[in-house]
């Protein structure tokens, strides 16, 4: 991913006409799932990560992020998935800031930045599965397979219901 | 120059800046409430504060000023140009003088009446005089272009001032206007003459005072600057943290010394950095025992201001913001809460009037209360002005709670002051208060009695606060204690003379003759030992405790004591107890190691983790690990939770789940001789002691034993009790109040946890019955009789007659409400046995409760002393509008006069039963029930 195409990208999606949106692109156990950039903090590698006693269990504890306090969620555990197998997972993670509360989304891999067009997007299909309709804000049509658009609020908003 | 005056100089200052700009938008908007509102407090503060001060030049103005942007406020006066020009003359000639105090220490002599008089004129509704509106023609005729009085203002700052006159108001762009301009020019004569008398020395100190301007002496910096800071620091420390850890890995290298002082170098500036953010709040205070000094010479009155807590630590902001509303409410606390001495001796209270402030931490809060033994709120005053003011009807009001009455007095506008004194009354002071105390996410609470004072209670968020805070580990966990409820570390260990000692799984500890509660932090955590993940563990706890089940059900003594000690010894291993003190109960944490106490910022727990109470925030230590801050008061209670429903005592557990016939009860299990085993309910248990017979004392052919200063009977179990052959014979010890017995056994075997389902009763004295226990048959110990045998007035002397067959067909559904837990815990048992099935509550208040719930009961049986509703209101209340009017009632009184038992029988009860007369309870149970069963027919059968 290269900070330039996001950023000119970025511009051109100031205006009107060109419906298009940056996504970063994460995997989780062979989906391909996308979260605006624009909602991106920051991107980490492997960290550690203090357990919390009696937390939801996919809360899978919190970090320090430069001076601040970050939770850290266990994206798998979340949409209803076994836990990853050894060697599959990179531990990566992405940092999205909701309510002023930094979160990190525990995923397997991060991909490529994609420049998504509004013509290939689609509405959830109403059979997805229940969990996942809840997080999901959409799917792209992309070439070779789907991309499910990750609703970062609700995702976090829903953690503890 | 006095502290106090450089503080509201350099305070002064500042408002006088924010005033010119507010002023000028007030022009343009005149209708803007809240911009009037603000420029109301900022004169009202600086005429409260110079009162105190003793400038009464700068008083006398600023008073005056403050009573025409009374009138705009109240919409009494329409907000011209040609007023507010009035104000900002006032504000010139304050800055004049507010100059004049910097650079000499005292207020310039001058006549301000020209001014006064036209503000005056103002006030009292007539017009300007002439020659205001003659100085100013342009501004007058032009009404409404603010603009160019702006700019007029401007320009005339601009204009040529005398050269000494400048150097008098130091660092004010804003310099006054032409006509001002005369009145100091006349006002900068005089002061030479008083100076000149003075020595020398004074002259000279003056000198001093020039040189070294105060407003120089502070710097105010941003907070966010200083969190900015702060953040910067930490990522500082963790990199110097980790340079250190790849040097420790290099024996020798040139890095070393130039690290190490880089290492002092972050310490201190980490300290540094901290210290900026946070004072104690005595710094806040430092005026108050003046102010009230003064309050009580200017009006007459005998004030003691006492505070305590001055070393509690606040954030640098929070403490800024609280600051004034404090000082308006200590101040309305000596001028509106504290009465004339006269008055006080004839209201029985001593002379002197006290004014208490306090600050401490709690629960995750900082309190601050100021409480005065004064005359408290004149309830009818605020309610005649809140009607005045037209807040509430007078109907409204009288359907009001008086707390609610009094919580108006945060309105704007709103005082009880009977008059409008120099000092507070025009109700702006509360208003600004809650402002300031809700802004950084506070609360502020009012309690007041007429007569006895009030009490102001301000609860500040921890958020913003930084904590010593106590390290402790668990299962390789660390976690932060706050140091504050932490009152003492004790080693435990298995050899050692503190030793954790077991009941019923439950830890305690021996310490200085009291036994102090322990709470083990892993479990409480469900923190997973090592290796073991969390779910084979609670397997393998599962697995435990079908042993422990087997084992007892042996009741082998042996292998109980192994049993025992594995536990023990799972324990015991160099564990450390953090004796924690809330305000709940004190008890202690158990944790496997105790590192430092470190100086943490608090930061908040992030929104999805705020279910979890034991919580009260999370912090990044010096190494940069996140790590959770227990909240000792969420401990206290979650712990507490758990030892009630050992207990089976727990009314919210009740409530929880009706049908209470399948309730376990804790059982204690001992043996006499070599018969059946016997139980008791653990609840019913205060202790176990093991009394050496070498101390049992005779008297009048009871035994006794001096027990914690005073005499408590004993009795053997039965005569087959051996007590002279052997040292020490375990001991039950029952209490209630002040009374106890204790009750000799042979041996003491096991506590379980059972449901008692009594299958044989037994005429046998002192005993209830035969159930099975662990498997064995086991006699239920009937501790009524045993109580009877030593303490007469305990329990109504009376028969042991077998009692009847209670109930009827089927389990009747009972409901017990007594606050007393002995007494629930003694009856329930005994109930059950009857064949009720027995539920029980310990406030009246939860029975409602219940009832609006739902449940549904056959009888109710009810204490009549119990704190908060006693039985006669539960009564009147179940027989009002209840779901269970319907449903008969019993109470149980331990003195029954015929007065209460006309009043009992007036609010609704069938029967009005002596206290622990178990027998007449049981008949007039069943009495009841078969009346009320005869009554219904040929209703719904129960």
């Amino acid at each position: 991913m290269s900070t330039a195409a996001t950023s000119k990208d970025y511009e051109l999606d100031g205006e009107p006409h060109d419906q298009s949106k940056d996504f970063l692109t994460i995997m989780i156990a062979e989906q391909r799932f996308g979260i605006p950039v624009l909602q991106i903090e920051d991107v980490l590698g492997e960290q550690s990560v203090t357990n919390i006693p009696l937390a939801p269990p996919e809360v899978a504890g919190s970090l320090n992020l430069r001076g601040r306090v970050v939770t850290a969620i266990d994206v798998r555990r979340r949409l209803g998935m076994d836990p990853c197998k050894d060697g599959e997972a990179t531990g990566m993670s992405v940092v999205v800031e909701h309510d002023n509360e930094l979160y990190s989304l525990i995923i397997d891999r991060v991909g490529d930045v994609l420049t998504l067009k509004e013509d290939m997007f689609e509405n959830n299909p109403p059979t997805l599965d229940s969990v996942w309709r809840e997080i999901s804000g959409g799917i792209f049509r992309l070439e070779e397979e789907l991309l499910v658009v990750l609703d970062v609020p609700k995702l976090l908003n829903t953690v503890h219901s | 120059m006095d502290d106090l005056i450089g503080e509201f100089l350099t305070e002064t200052n500042e408002f006088l800046e924010s005033l010119d700009q507010d002023l000028l938008g007030l022009e343009q908007n005149p209708n803007d409430k809240e911009l009037l509102g603000n420029i109301f407090r900022l004169v009202h503060t600086i005429k409260g504060t110079c009162g105190f001060l003793g400038l009464p030049r700068l008083e006398t103005v600023a008073h005056r000023a403050e009573n025409v942007l009374g009138r705009f406020r109240d919409g009494d006066l329409e907000v011209t140009p040609e007023y507010v020009t009035l104000i900002f003359e006032s504000l010139d000639v304050i800055k004049f003088i507010v100059g004049a105090i910097e650079e000499t220490g005292s207020e310039p002599e001058g006549d301000d009446n020209p001014l006064i008089a036209k503000l005056d004129a103002v006030y009292e509704g007539k017009e300007v005089p002439k020659e205001e509106v003659a100085a100013e023609p342009e501004e007058e005729s032009i009404p409404g272009m603010a603009t160019e009085a702006e700019l007029e203002a401007a320009f005339a700052a601009a204009e040529v001032l005398p050269l000494d006159q400048q150097d008098s108001i130091p660092n004010e762009e804003a310099a006054p206007e032409p006509e001002p301009e005369q009145k100091e020019a006349e006002a900068e004569s005089p002061p030479p003459p008083p100076a000149a008398p003075p020595a020398a020395e004074e002259q000279k100190a003056e000198a001093v005072k020039k040189e070294a301007p105060v407003t120089t002496q502070t710097l105010r910096v941003n907070v966010d600057v200083l969190e900015d800071l702060m953040t910067m620091v930490s990522e500082m420390v963790l990199t110097r943290n980790q340079l250190l850890q790849i040097l420790r890995a290099h024996n020798e290298s040139d890095f070393a010394v130039p690290l190490q002082r880089l290492n002092h170098v972050v310490s201190e500036l980490q300290e540094g950095v901290m210290k900026t953010r946070m004072q104690p709040i005595g710094n806040a205070w430092s005026k108050l025992p003046r102010i009230i000094r003064d309050l009580s010479i200017e009006l007459g009155k005998k004030i003691d201001l006492e505070m305590r807590g001055q070393d509690t630590e606040l954030d640098r902001q929070v403490l800024e913001l609280i600051k004034d509303p404090l000082t308006h409410m200590v101040r309305n606390s000596g001028d509106h809460g504290i009465e004339m001495p006269e008055d006080r001796v004839a209201a029985g209270k001593s002379e002197t009037g006290k004014v208490i402030l306090e600050a401490f931490h709690e629960g995750g809060h900082i309190i601050i209360q100021i409480a005065d033994d004064g005359k408290g709120l004149p309830l009818d005053k605020i309610k005649a002005k809140i009607v005045s003011n037209g807040l509430a009807t007078e109907a409204e009001l009288a359907e009001m709670p008086t707390q609610q009455i009094q919580q108006y007095i945060f309105h704007a506008g709103l005082s009880t002051a009977e008059q409008v004194t120099s000092v507070s009354g025009r109700g702006v002071g509360m208003d600004v208060v809650r402002t300031n105390i809700e802004k950084i996410g506070g609360s502020i609470e009012l309690k007041s009695k007429e007569g006895k004072g009030s009490t102001f209670t301000i609860k500040i968020p921890l958020t913003l606060a930084i904590v010593s805070a106590l390290i402790v580990e668990s299962a390789k966990q660390r976690f932060a204690i706050p140091q504050l409820s932490v009152r003492e570390l004790v080693m435990a260990s298995e050899h050692g003379d503190n030793k954790i000692e077991m009941i019923k799984g439950t830890p305690v500890l021996r310490l200085r003759d009291r036994l102090l509660p322990l709470v083990s932090l892993d479990e409480l955590l469900k923190l997973q030992r090592e290796g073991i993940p969390l779910t084979d563990h609670l397997e393998a706890t599962n697995i435990e405790d079908e042993q422990d089940a087997a084992e007892s059900a042996d009741a082998a003594e042996p292998q109980e004591n192994e049993s025992e000690k594995t536990e023990e010894k799972q324990l015991a291993q160099n564990q450390y107890i953090v004796v924690t003190e809330t305000g709940a109960y004190d008890f202690g944490i158990i944790v496997d190691r105790v590192y430092d106490t470190e100086e943490i910022v608090v930061k908040p727990v992030p929104k999805i983790l705020r279910d979890i109470d034991l919580f009260s925030g999370n912090t990044i230590l010096g190494d940069g690990s996140v790590i959770m801050i227990l909240d000792p008061n969420g401990v206290a209670r979650i712990a507490g939770e758990i030892d009630a429903n050992d207990a089976a005592d727990s009314a919210t557990e009740d409530t929880a789940h009706i049908g209470n016939s399948q309730q376990k009860t804790s059982l204690l299990l001992f043996s006499i001789g070599g018969t059946t085993p016997k139980a008791v309910p653990l609840s019913l248990v205060a202790r176990l002691e093991n009394v050496k017979t070498a101390e049992i004392e005779h008297s009048s052919g009871q035994m006794m034993v001096q027990y914690r200063g005073s005499l408590m009977p004993l009795v053997p179990y039965d005569s087959s009790v051996q007590i002279n052959d052997v040292e020490e014979k375990p001991v039950l010890v029952f209490s209630d109040k002040e009374r106890s017995m204790g009750l000799i056994v042979d041996e003491i075997i096991d506590i379980t946890e059972e449901h008692i389902d009594v299958q044989l009763s037994s005429s046998q004295q002192g005993l209830l019955g035969s159930a099975i226990i662990n498997e064995k048959a086991t006699d239920v110990v009937d501790v009524m009789h045993f109580l009877n045998t030593t303490h007469d007035d305990w329990f109504k002397d009376h028969g042991d007659e077998a009692y009847g067959s209670a109930a009827g067909a089927g389990k009747k559904r009972l409901l017990l409400v007594d606050d007393s837990p002995f007494f629930r815990n003694m009856l329930a048992p005994i109930l059950g046995i009857a064949g009720y099935d027995v539920t029980t509550l310990d406030s009246a208040r939860d029975a409602l409760k219940m009832c609006e719930d739902g449940a549904r009961f056959d009888v109710i049986v009810s204490d009549i002393e119990m704190p908060e509703m006693d039985g006669f209101e539960f009564a009147e209340k179940v027989k009002a509008d209840s779901g269970w009017h319907d449903t008969p009632m019993i109470a149980l009184t331990s003195h029954a006069t015929p007065a209460d038992i006309d009043r009992g029988m007036q609010v609704g009860f069938t029967k009005h039963i002596a206290k622990f007369d178990k027998d007449t309870l049981l008949s007039a149970l069943s009495q009841t029930l078969i009346e009320q069963h005869k009554a219904e027919q040929p209703g719904e059968q129960a």
